[in-house]
């Protein structure tokens, strides 16, 4: 017992170290900024912000002022045409380039005096940082799946090797927990969408946990991710319902007439209620997990700010309920991959059942 | 508030990307994947039944030979039973032929042992009369010694035989 106690002290120590040198430096460049911009408090809402919003450039590190990161295309659909070139161009903000500026990491017109232009009208269509991180875990995903499916057909009818043991854990957990018991016989036909969303969330939950380069963006969490993954699964179960599926909503049965002016509305209401549902939950938790670890680590750099001890001594403590924070978010990560796939073959389920009114009422 | 503010940019990549992916991924992974691992399931399955029904062949032999043997052990019996009850019949048989020729050999050897009797005694007889002719007529010769004698004698015997 004792022994293992000083193991996992052996371990932590390092880690300590690191946190500490890092709480140390980040100490450094904050007298330093004292000095120039007279911003003494670390402000932890801008920085969480910072972290799990979208950005135009892939920040790595900050070391003093030299910002190390990725810039991204910028891509600008305005009456002038598209206009493309790398973010790199704004030099974070500091420069105006082709009439257009960053504004708190957003894309803002510019008139021809400097001042900003909020009556342009353009449509900015930048591959930003979510873009690019989902961009990568596509290839990632594809790639995976692919050659997942090519070792299928090398080794036909025999047992599965390798990454196609792991992949198939998988498929075998969508199809068989929750396709075929929620969507009933008709499940072949979502399946590959249920299996595309599950793995597509599961892989961007996964990657939003490594801190730095292909990971490190929070896509999951990010509301325009969600909500066009919720309206696929909104639009694939309206194509699909059935005659029972839209009379249900349109022509309450079992009603009398009267009630269906009240009814209706709540069934539409119920109905779209569905993927508004599935896109805040993805959404909040995955969000809420970023935000959480992100706090802790902002407790160091608040606490570091009043005084270096305090915030090494804070750095022990977070740094220990980030790691367990981490491996929730690990669960997380599936889970709710788990729960968007789940709930979306229940709705198709909803969608393509074939109800007997006398059982159902 | 600028968290829930869905992005355009992002909205549009997304759309194209996610529909991009779903049908490549359809298309060239989710499809093999699935067929294979619904082939394999399927051959699994196929291999299970045919040991099932091979199991079921099996047993179903084993009951054939079980009655085969038993029919054989049954006829065995019969067979056994047959043979005794044929070597019974020989043997009683063979004893009511050798209990009739005993009985035949007797009568016959009664009937000879009669008729050599019959002979003996007929043999005796000639015996007993050769015996008394003789002793007759050394008695007759003794007593015929003179002719008045013989006369008288011939004449008396003469008196008895009646001629008829």
């Amino acid at each position: 017992m004792h022994q293992n106690k000083s193991k996992i002290i052996s371990y932590l120590l390092p880690i300590f170290l690191m946190v500490a040198c890092l709480s140390s430096n980040s100490f450094a460049n904050d007298t330093h900024a004292v000095e120039t911009h007279e911003t003494e408090k670390v402000d932890a809402g801008k920085i969480i912000m910072e972290h799990i919003g979208d950005a135009h450039d892939w920040h790595i590190a900050s070391i003093g002022h030299s910002h190390i990161s990725i810039p991204l295309p910028i891509i600008i659909k305005d009456n002038a045409g598209f206009k493309i070139f790398l973010s790199s161009k704004f030099d974070h903000g500091h420069a105006n380039y082709e009439g257009y500026k960053l504004a708190e990491g957003k894309i803002v017109a510019v008139n021809a005096d400097g001042s900003e232009n909020h009556e342009a009208s353009f449509y900015d269509l930048s591959i930003t940082k979510n873009v690019a991180s989902m961009l990568i875990s596509v290839i990632i995903l594809c790639w995976i799946m692919f050659s997942v499916a090519s070792s299928y057909s090398k080794n036909k009818g025999k047992a599965p090797k390798g990454l196609a043991n792991l992949i198939e854990i998988g498929v075998l957990f969508i199809r068989d927990e929750i396709a075929k018991p929620s969507i009933g016989p008709k499940y072949s036909k979502f399946l590959p969408y249920l299996l595309t969303i599950f793995f597509f969330i599961f892989l961007n939950n996964l990657l939003g946990l490594i801190p730095i380069f292909p990971g490190g963006a929070n896509v999951t969490g990010n509301i325009a991710i969600t909500m066009v993954l919720a309206l696929f699964t909104f639009v694939i179960t309206s194509i699909n319902g059935n005659k029972t599926y839209w009379g249900h909503i349109f022509l309450p049965p079992g009603v009398p007439k009267g009630l269906w002016i009240l009814l209706i509305p709540i069934e539409i209401i119920g109905m779209l209620n569905k993927p508004i549902v599935l896109m805040i939950r993805l959404f909040a938790n995955i969000t809420a997990g970023h935000i959480i670890m992100l706090g802790f680590f902002s407790l160091i750099f608040i606490f570091g700010a009043m005084s270096e001890g305090l915030g090494l001594g804070v750095s022990l403590l977070s740094v220990a309920f980030t790691v367990f924070m981490n491996f929730l978010e690990l669960l997380v990560a599936f889970l709710q991959a788990y729960v968007f796939t789940l709930l979306s073959a229940l709705y198709f389920g909803s969608a393509v059942e074939e109800h007997h009114h006398e059982e159902h009422h | 508030m600028e968290l829930v503010k869905p992005g355009l940019g992002l909205i549009f990549w997304m759309t194209i990307t996610f529909s991009i992916v779903l049908f490549l991924l359809s298309k060239f992974a989710w499809k093999p994947i699935l067929n294979s691992i619904r082939e394999r399931e399927d051959s699994i399955n196929n291999a299970l039944n045919a040991a099932e029904d091979a199991r079921m062949q099996m047993s179903a032999l084993q009951a054939d030979n079980e009655k085969l043997l038993n029919q054989a052990r049954a006829e065995r019996e019969s067979m056994l039973k047959e043979a005794q009850e044929m070597k019974d019949n020989i043997i009683a048989q063979a004893k009511k032929t050798a209990d009739e020729e005993g009985q035949k050999l007797i009568v016959k050897a009664n009937a000879s042992i009669e008729s050599a009797k019959l002979k003996a005694i007929n043999e005796l007889k000639t015996e007993v009369a050769i015996l008394t002719v003789d002793l007759a007529e050394k008695v007759l010769r003794k007593k015929m010694e003179d002719r008045s004698q013989q006369e008288a004698f011939v004449n008396e015997n003469l008196k008895s035989i009646t001629l008829n």
